[in-house]
């Protein structure tokens, strides 16, 4: 009998890993950002380069701070959702334009429509290195105090902003 | 005299020329050599099964970018670890520390060497237990010994 059980057991143990397994995504490292303070920084705005932009100016509110780019694939599939968060006025917006000609992004917005309140234009790409961006899309939910409280690494799709993003933004907006 | 003088500035222009655009391509060697051995043991997060060293994404450019500041600015290598895991966490260090999310990591090879040779030990003492059991009584070694033979008989 212990001869049919062992090899039944080993498989169902190796079964079991290689099941969980398909279900993880590697690609997604959790951020040692997260309940940490947004980095600080000062970036010039895409439409009005003379004008900057710091998180500082968002203390008291739960927002939303989406890292995307113009030759970003991705952020291309993610846009209409963005849009469509933003014409529901649930959240604001921010962007970082990451890594990007300032005229290019400009002339995608126009294009695709703009669903941000702002876009900072991070050029060179330092200030994703302080935010730990390595793949873009990716978005932070930053609450009232300026902490970090949830990174989406790649775009957010109508079902993670309906099961995680949202509620954890109604969440913060309850909280001082 | 002066065609000799303009002869000679004209054999120095090169050595202007070259440099002026061997200037970007000379790092210092000392920085590179500490930029390889840092960035050999840190990960690149793009290709995840790249080393910092060895991958040309985006990405690693300008990370190694970053620590080459960090290295002119004089900071250690541990200073320069802290600062990329306090914005990727611990997953770029090759070498992680031991903490508890990485027990697992650290002590899962061992633990499974250690069933590994529990189930090796038990195999070989059952086998020497059934070794022992079969052996045979005077009788049953001759009738075995005749059968042999008579096989051996049969086969010639």
């Amino acid at each position: 009998m212990m001869r049919f059980i062992l090899p039944l057991v080993v498989f169902l143990v190796l079964a079991g890993f290689l099941y969980v397994g398909l279900g993880l995504h590697p690609h997604e490292v959790p951020s040692p950002l997260i309940d940490k303070p947004a980095p600080a920084f000062s970036l010039p705005q895409l439409d009005q380069p003379a004008k900057q932009f710091s998180p500082a100016e968002m203390k008291g509110k739960v927002w939303l701070f989406n890292v995307w780019a113009s030759w970003c694939e991705s952020c291309k599939d993610e846009h209409p959702v963005l849009l469509d968060l933003a014409e529901r006025k649930l959240v604001p917006i921010y962007g970082l334009d990451y890594k990007d000609k300032p005229a290019d992004a400009q002339a995608w917005l126009n294009t695709a429509g703009n669903p941000y309140k702002l876009v900072a234009q991070d050029t060179d790409g330092r200030v994703g290195i302080n935010y730990g961006v390595y793949g873009v899309p990716e978005t932070y939910i930053i609450d009232k105090q300026g902490i970090i409280r949830y990174k989406q690494i790649g775009p957010i799709t109508m079902q993670n902003l309906r099961a995680i993003i949202l509620p954890m933004v109604h969440k913060l907006e309850q909280q001082p | 005299m002066k065609k000799v003088l303009i002869a000679l500035l004209l054999c120095l222009l090169p050595m202007y020329v070259y440099a002026g655009e061997a200037k970007p391509l000379a790092k210092d060697p000392a920085v590179e050599k500490r930029l390889v051995n840092l960035a050999q043991n840190l990960r690149c997060l793009v290709c995840q099964n790249e080393s910092l060293a060895a991958s040309q994404a985006d990405l690693a450019k300008d990370l190694r970018q970053e620590v080459r500041e960090m290295i002119k600015k004089g900071m250690t290598d541990q200073q320069i670890k802290d600062y990329l895991v306090a914005r990727y966490g611990d997953f770029v260090l090759y070498d992680p520390p031991v903490k508890k999310t990485t027990l697992v990591l650290w002590y899962g090879p061992f633990a499974l060497m250690l069933i590994g040779l529990a189930v090796l030990f038990y195999q070989l003492r059952k086998r020497r237990r059934t070794v022992l059991e079969t052996e045979l009584t005077p009788e049953a070694q001759q009738r075995a010994t005749a059968l042999l033979n008579d096989e051996e008989n049969n086969q010639a």
